[in-house]
Parts: structure tokens; C-alpha cells; sequence
């Protein structure tokens, strides 16, 4: 017995630093919500996230993560695929994992100059006969920095779940005659969806929270929830109304999990980071 | 069989060739003795130089760095210690509920993290600057620890320590000579995540950083908002050899303590 409150003790700083920095930053975000521009008591925020500005602004923020997410998965999906066949797979993973360890402000300002009017790409158009295009501070711009991004994140849980999976059901599968897409979508793809999960859920929440690269390579454009809650924070200063798009922020968060959530909880977090 | 190997092999190629063809991109250009990225004049270390001469960017650098050993020290503390204190925990129930509250920081965007950490530091009334960038680095870390010591701790049998108990062992030398011996690859795991988080976080930091203090991303950030300048493809290609060398360190570390065999064996 004596054991026990002993060990305890351990919990201490940890419970204590917990209680500080996930309990209370939330308790704030939710009290701000409830205070106007000159801090009195009021639903307005609430009232303002419902008209149709912030309400298409949320549209066109879950918009721009869904195009991301499916980009990305659509990549990911065959890399990590592929990744798993090659002969020193673990070596070529890490290959596709040090681009994201490489400062995220330093990747997207190399896009301002591949995209530049005088950029390479406009160069290659040029020579091509397509002529000079504005390429930065257009949704394609901002589409593709955002996918390049998150690529690594996207294959790193599908190659987990794939390299986890029992080859001998690939082969027992064809044995019985099934096609190589059959086996794929009957048997391959069902097994590696947690894989899927956990990498939407990596890919679709921060795209839906980026202000950096809107600010960057879309322009100064408000397109997504994270945008609007740096400009409401940042520049505007109305704390009030940047919280209460963090609560919805955070609600949307929340939903997420639970769609993209598996029964099996130590494996997701075993999957997320290896 | 053969043709979709081909194929297989191209795509990897293509996307390979994306994902280092940015990072190339800068490094090519910080030698380029003219101040744009598209087109080489000459070869030219003027912007390597530029790097060093200012001292203003030095200084940025080394707050940058110290804030990711200190945030990546602390944090590694606290989270082994909380590590061991859920492990320990024998209500099932509660500690799914620290698990889930670990989990929170984790997922939460940088966004939401560094917007509710200002609200908390202004309510406070701790000053914007170093001390609230360093806080909140150790905060988004030490769940990150947390969840690369845990399966370590896991794994490891209960009578380990028992029969350290047993042969006399004081609860201390349990701490310091069974368990965090046996769960070092974790606590290595966690304190080189933690310091990778801590150099490469732009978001968190851009929200709690006041005027006087600044770090490497907030800087480039204001720097590329102004346009294109050569010194951030210089400080691209300094950085980019600190991050292998940082990925190499790592693999070396994990994989030595992983197979302590084949250390003894000289090559």
C-alpha cells in the first residue's frame, strides 16, 4: 500500500503541467468567446460566427483540407505502396521522411521562388510556348505547397500499416483467383485503413488551421480557420471573436477524431509516430 | 509483373524528385553572386558570409538553439517522470484520461495552441519574450515524450524491479539503475523529437514571441513576407547539413542502444 502513494508522486509535475497547459488554455479560450471587443458578457461572437462571412469562410476552409487531404492521399497512397516492395525499405522511408525535418518556413519560401513570375516554372512555360502565368497567390499555389507538406505525414502511417500486414493473405487472395485490383480493394486497402485514418487525421486538421502558408504563398487571403484566428488574435486584436473561432475550431477537431478514431488505441499511437 | 515494377519505380522516382527538388532549389541559389532566385550569375559565398557578419541573425540563432535544448531537456524530464507515474497507475480508467489529455496537445492544431497559450501567458502576467516561447515549447513537448518512453516502460517487466527490490535495492537506485537504464532508447526518442519540434515550430512561437525576442522560423517568416533574400537560402543550406547531421545522430544513437551486440563487435 505504502508502495502505491509513493509512485504516485510521480504524477505530480506531470499531472500539475497537464492541468496548467491543456486544461486551462481551453477553459480560456471558452471564457474569452463569451466577451465582446470591450469585454462585456455576450453571445455576439456567436451570433457573428453564424453570419455569412464566417460561415463561408468555414466552407471554404473544410474545402480547401478536404482538396488537400484527397491530393495527399491520392500520392501518398501508391509511394507508400511501393516504398513497402523496395529492397531497403526502411532506408528509403527515412529518405521520405527528412524532407519534413527540414524547417517548414524554409520549404514553403522556396515555393515563392519556383512559382516567381521569373521563377524556373514560368521559365519551363515560356520555353513551352504558354507564356508567363501567375502562378503564386492562387489556389493551385496554395493546394500544392500545403499537399507537398504533408506528403511525409500521409505516407508514414499507410507504410506502417502496410509493412504490418500478413503478405500470405496477398498470395491467398490470388491463389483464388482474385485480380490484382480485386485483392487491392477486397483485401489490401481494408487492412491498411487505420493506416488512412491516422494520416487523414495528421493531414486534415492542421490544413484546416494553416495561416502560415496562406499568408505566404496564397496571399493575404483569409481561407481557412487558422488564418482567421491569427488575424482575429494578430491583427485586429479582437480576442473574443478569434476564441470563439477556436472553440468551433476545436469542436471540428473533435469530430474529426471520433470519425477518424480507431478501437485499437495503443496502435494509433504507436502508428503516429514511429 | 515486370511493367509495373517499371512503373513503380518511376513514380518513387517523381516523388522523390518533388520532395528534394524545393530544398536543392534553395541551396543552388545561395551560391548565386546575384540577389535572385532565377538566375545564376556566379558561384559566390557572399550570402554564407552575410549569414555570419550579421549579428543580429547570430543571436537569433543561438536563442533558437537554446530554447530547443532547454524546451527539449525539461521536457524530456517531466515527461519520463509522468511516463512512469501513468505506467504505475492502477485505475484503468483515469489513466485513460491522462492518456486521452496527452493526446490532446498532440493533435490540437499550432494555431489553437498558440492563441489559448497568449490568453494564458497575458492572464498570467508572464512577459512575452524568451521565458513564454520557452514554456510553451516545453508544453507541446512533454507530450511527445510522454508517448515515445510509455511503450518502453510497457514492455518492461514488473519483476525486473522486484527483483531489484528484493536484492535490496532502494527505491532511488530502482529509478536510476533498472528503469531508466532499460527505457533509455525511448528517452532518447523523445528528447530528439522533442528538439526537432522545437526548432522547426513557427506557429506556436509566432503567437506567444513578443517584440524584443524572435527564433529562426518567425524570423525567416518576416524575412520572406518582405521578398526574396539570398541569406535565408544561405542559413537553407546550413541548416539543412545541421538536420542530417541531427536525422544521422538520431539513427546512430536509437540503433546502437537497439543492438547492443553489435557494438562489441569492432569494425
Amino acid at each position: 500500500m505504502q508502495n502505491n502513494t509513493n509512485r504516485s508522486y510521480y504524477l505530480v509535475p506531470y499531472f500539475g503541467w497537464m492541468m496548467l497547459f491543456v486544461i486551462a488554455p481551453l477553459v480560456l479560450v471558452i471564457y474569452f468567446s463569451l466577451f465582446d471587443l470591450h469585454g462585456n458578457f455576450s453571445f455576439i461572437n456567436y451570433q457573428n460566427f453564424f453570419t455569412s462571412v464566417y460561415l463561408k469562410l468555414t466552407l471554404s476552409s473544410f474545402w480547401y483540407a478536404f482538396l488537400i487531404t484527397a491530393f495527399t492521399l491520392a500520392i501518398a497512397y501508391p509511394t507508400a505502396y511501393w516504398l513497402t516492395k523496395t529492397k531497403h525499405k526502411q532506408l528509403w522511408l527515412l529518405l521520405i521522411i527528412i524532407p519534413s525535418w527540414i524547417n517548414l518556413l524554409l520549404k514553403t519560401y522556396a515555393f515563392i521562388g519556383i512559382f516567381g513570375v521569373k521563377g524556373p516554372l514560368n521559365k519551363l512555360f515560356e520555353s513551352m510556348g504558354i507564356g508567363t502565368q501567375q502562378i503564386l497567390y492562387t489556389d493551385f499555389s496554395f493546394i500544392f505547397v500545403s499537399v507537398y507538406i504533408f506528403i511525409p505525414f500521409m505516407i508514414l502511417p499507410i507504410f506502417n500499416s502496410l509493412d504490418k500486414m500478413n503478405p500470405t493473405l496477398i498470395d491467398a487472395a490470388r491463389d483464388l483467383g482474385s485480380s490484382t485490383w480485386t485483392t487491392f480493394t477486397k483485401v489490401i486497402f481494408p487492412l491498411t485503413i487505420n493506416g488512412v485514418k491516422s494520416g487523414i487525421q495528421a493531414v486534415f486538421i492542421p490544413s484546416l488551421s494553416l495561416f502560415m502558408i496562406t499568408r505566404l504563398i496564397a496571399g493575404n487571403k483569409v481561407i481557412t480557420l487558422g488564418t482567421a484566428i491569427e488575424q482575429q488574435f494578430l491583427v485586429t486584436r479582437n480576442w473574443g471573436m478569434g476564441s470563439t473561432i477556436a472553440v468551433f475550431l476545436i469542436m471540428f477537431m473533435v469530430i474529426i477524431m471520433i470519425l477518424t478514431g480507431q478501437k485499437d488505441k495503443g496502435a494509433l499511437s504507436n502508428e503516429q509516430i514511429k | 509483373m515486370n511493367r509495373s515494377s517499371k512503373l513503380s519505380k518511376v513514380y518513387l522516382a517523381l516523388v522523390f524528385i518533388i520532395l528534394y527538388t524545393p530544398i536543392f532549389y534553395l541551396i543552388f541559389y545561395s551560391f548565386n553572386s546575384g540577389g535572385t532566385m532565377s538566375s545564376f550569375k556566379s558561384f559566390s559565398l557572399e550570402h554564407y558570409k552575410a549569414v555570419f557578419a550579421d549579428t543580429r541573425l547570430i543571436m537569433i540563432l543561438i536563442n533558437t538553439i537554446i530554447i530547443a535544448l532547454l524546451s527539449a531537456l525539461i521536457s524530456t524530464a517531466i515527461g519520463v517522470i509522468g511516463a512512469i507515474g501513468i505506467v504505475y497507475l492502477k485505475n484503468r480508467k483515469s489513466r485513460n484520461a491522462l492518456l486521452s489529455l496527452n493526446n490532446v496537445l498532440i493533435v490540437s492544431p499550432d494555431v489553437i495552441i498558440g492563441a489559448s497559450f497568449l490568453i494564458l501567458f497575458t492572464m498570467v502576467g508572464v512577459k512575452l519574450g524568451f521565458a513564454s516561447v520557452l514554456i510553451s515549447h516545453i508544453a507541446f513537448s512533454v507530450p511527445i515524450v510522454v508517448i515515445m518512453v510509455l511503450p518502453k516502460l510497457q514492455e518492461m517487466s514488473s519483476t525486473l524491479i522486484d527483483a531489484a527490490l528484493d536484492l535490496g535495492a532502494s527505491k532511488r537506485e530502482v529509478l536510476s539503475r533498472v528503469i531508466i537504464p532499460y527505457i533509455k532508447p525511448g528517452i532518447f526518442a523523445g528528447f530528439f523529437l522533442a528538439l526537432t519540434y522545437s526548432l522547426d515550430d513557427f506557429a506556436v512561437t509566432f503567437f506567444v514571441t513578443g517584440n524584443g525576442f524572435t527564433t529562426l522560423s518567425v524570423e525567416i517568416y518576416s524575412m520572406a513576407r518582405a521578398g526574396i533574400t539570398l541569406t535565408i537560402n544561405a542559413l537553407s543550406g546550413l541548416l539543412f547539413i545541421v538536420t542530417l547531421l541531427l536525422v544521422l545522430g538520431y539513427y546512430f544513437v536509437t540503433n546502437r542502444t537497439k543492438n547492443p551486440l553489435r557494438t562489441g563487435v569492432p569494425k
